[in-house]
């Protein structure tokens, strides 16, 4: 069904409430291959919400969401299937405490892609020797900073090649200067080619690695286009109101 | 060749021997009030005026010599016992938690059964559950002869198990949601989830709590004796009998003790370990 003209990714008019609580009001959003797009807007604007049904954590009241040209809002599709072609990393770093950094990154390939252990292993130290955190491999969670830790968990949503990647606030719930590290890691993933859309509260992260920015507003795209033009000059009176409470 | 050994100052030199004195004096009087408290108390029991009767009917040291091979025997079959019910409350208990945590209307029946199940038998004396499996169950013919021991597991089977689902869903249900969320973001099915990444939080959570349940375990098989078992305790009722003297019945008592003890122990150092990891780095 897909054909490589397709957006990776396409939100059709989206709605998604909670009881009479309208968090999505038909959001309607296209990510294209090695396309990077920030989703940036107030606390409760419905950015994690937007994320979450991509990713069908979350049912949608009405819309359509297409992954690849194929309608994944159907509730013929199954789902599992469905976020294992996507890859997630959430706020707070989830990895699991339980399994040291390399099982948490293989666990996925091995169990749901099957990809023999030896594969992933040898895939996922690549991965991590590139970021540096080689020697961290048998390390526990525990035992890593949490810029570190976060770093891990984006090793784990790509070491799977997935053909979406999805952040939500990655670095929010760290120190400042544990910040860089992980940005550094999503620049390098952009530079390879990834297709990502990231909510973000790092508007100068934004404007630099970023093709396009979309500013939600209470559940509505209210402004959306290249990342420089929206970030420097905004068109939309809410988009300047915005920014100039979050940009210094 | 070793590189230069870090000379400790003069400073902390002083600073350990001073905690060397501190630790000394400490044991010294722990030491002596136990001496003391342990004086007190056996005055006080052989000063009451029935002491020599009560030492001779539960403690003669003859009787407890004698009796002891039998009450050993006995005890062979309680460690039987035990290990198998154990065995047998562990799959149980987690098949019950596991079932309590399904979702969706399909598996209401599943739910409402498991819920049921736990309800009942935690409910319900093990005594009770002892006499009506021991001597209800075999009445139904529907089995082969089975022997005492046999209906007695069942039965700890049952009640155990109730209780040891309760624990492992506790145990569930502290795992933070976010863990469920990061596991199915990354495709694992719901079985996968659960299997890999929520029942090894869950069991870690809940292992001291578990072995308590064992310990109480350990002491509750005793009671299989009422089916007419042979275990430690209906051979020191044999005992006893034969001797017109308790000290049989202190005799298996202590055995049980002997028998907890180590898992006791385990069970201490596990529960202060797990402390220790959570609080990393803080000497309070
Ligand atoms: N499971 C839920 N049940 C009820 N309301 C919810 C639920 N999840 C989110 N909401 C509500 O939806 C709104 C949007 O939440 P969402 O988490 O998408 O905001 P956000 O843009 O990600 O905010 P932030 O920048 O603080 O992360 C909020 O008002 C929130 O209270
Ligand atoms: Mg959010």
């Amino acid at each position: 069904m897909s054909d490589g003209t397709a957006p990776v990714l396409e939100l059709r008019d989206v709605r998604c409430a909670f009881g009479d609580h309208e968090v999505l009001r038909g959001v309607s959003l296209a990510v294209r291959r090695h396309e990077v797009v920030a989703l940036i807007g107030a606390s409760g604007s419905g950015k994690s919400t937007l994320l979450r049904t991509v990713n069908l954590l979350e049912h949608i009241d009405d819309g359509q969401i297409l992954l690849a040209g194929a309608d994944i809002s159907d509730p013929r599709v199954d789902g599992d299937r469905v976020r294992a072609r996507i890859g997630t990393v959430f706020q707070a770093y989830n990895l699991f405490p339980h399994l040291s950094v390399l099982d948490n990154v293989t666990l996925a390939a091995r169990l749901v892609h099957k990809v023999p252990r030896p594969t992933a292993e040898a895939r996922a130290l690549d991965l991590l020797s590139t970021i540096g955190l080689g020697s961290k491999a048998k390390a526990f969670p525990d035992t890593l900073s949490g810029g570190q830790q976060q770093r891990v968990a984006i090793v784990r949503a790509v070491v799977t090649e997935p053909e979406l990647l999805l952040l939500d606030e990655i670095t929010s719930a760290l120190d400042p200067e544990l910040v860089g590290e992980v940005l550094d890691l999503v620049r390098r993933l952009k530079d390879d080619g990834a297709t990502i859309l990231m909510a973000t509260h790092e508007m100068a992260f934004a404007r630099e690695v970023a093709d396009r920015v979309v500013f939600l507003d209470a559940g509505s795209i209210c402004e959306e286009g290249p990342a420089r033009r929206v970030l420097a000059t905004p068109s939309e009176p809410r988009t300047r109101e915005f920014l100039a409470r979050v940009l210094p | 060749m070793t590189p230069e050994v870090h000379a400790p100052s003069g400073l902390e030199l002083d600073r350990r021997a001073y905690r060397r004195r501190q630790t000394a004096r400490s044991v010294l009087v722990s030491l002596g009030s136990t001496v003391v408290f342990a004086a007190v108390l056996v005055l006080a029991l052989r000063s009451s005026p029935g002491w020599a009767r009560v030492q001779e009917s539960f403690l003669d040291p003859v009787v407890a010599w004698e009796s002891l091979p039998r009450v050993l025997d006995g005890l062979l079959l309680n460690l039987r016992v035990l290990f198998v019910a154990a065995l047998g409350v562990l799959v149980l208990g987690l098949l019950l938690a596991t079932l309590r945590t399904l979702r969706g209307p399909v598996f209401f029946p599943l739910r409402a059964l498991a819920a049921g199940y736990t309800d009942l038998f935690r409910g319900t004396p093990l005594i009770i559950v002892l006499y009506v499996v021991g001597f209800g169950v075999p009445g139904l013919e529907l089995f082969g002869r089975m022997d005492a021991a046999f209906w007695g597991t069942v039965a700890l089977v049952l009640t155990y198990s109730a209780y040891v689902a309760e624990v492992f869903r506790a145990g569930i249900e502290a795992v933070h949601p976010s863990q469920r969320l990061a596991a199915r973001s990354l495709g694992l099915t719901h079985g996968q989830t659960m299997r890999r990444v929520v029942l090894p939080q869950a069991v870690r959570k809940v292992t001291p709590a578990l072995m308590n349940d064992f310990v109480a375990m350990q002491k509750d098989v005793g009671l299989i004796s009422v089916l007419g078992a042979v275990d430690a305790v209906r051979a020191a009722q044999i005992e006893v009998a034969h001797h017109y003297d308790f000290t049989p019945y202190v005799v298996a008592g202590l055995l049980f003790v002997a028998m907890a003890l180590p898992v006791i122990r385990v069970t201490d150092w596990y529960t202060a370990r797990l402390r220790a990891r959570e609080q990393m780095g803080s000497l309070v």
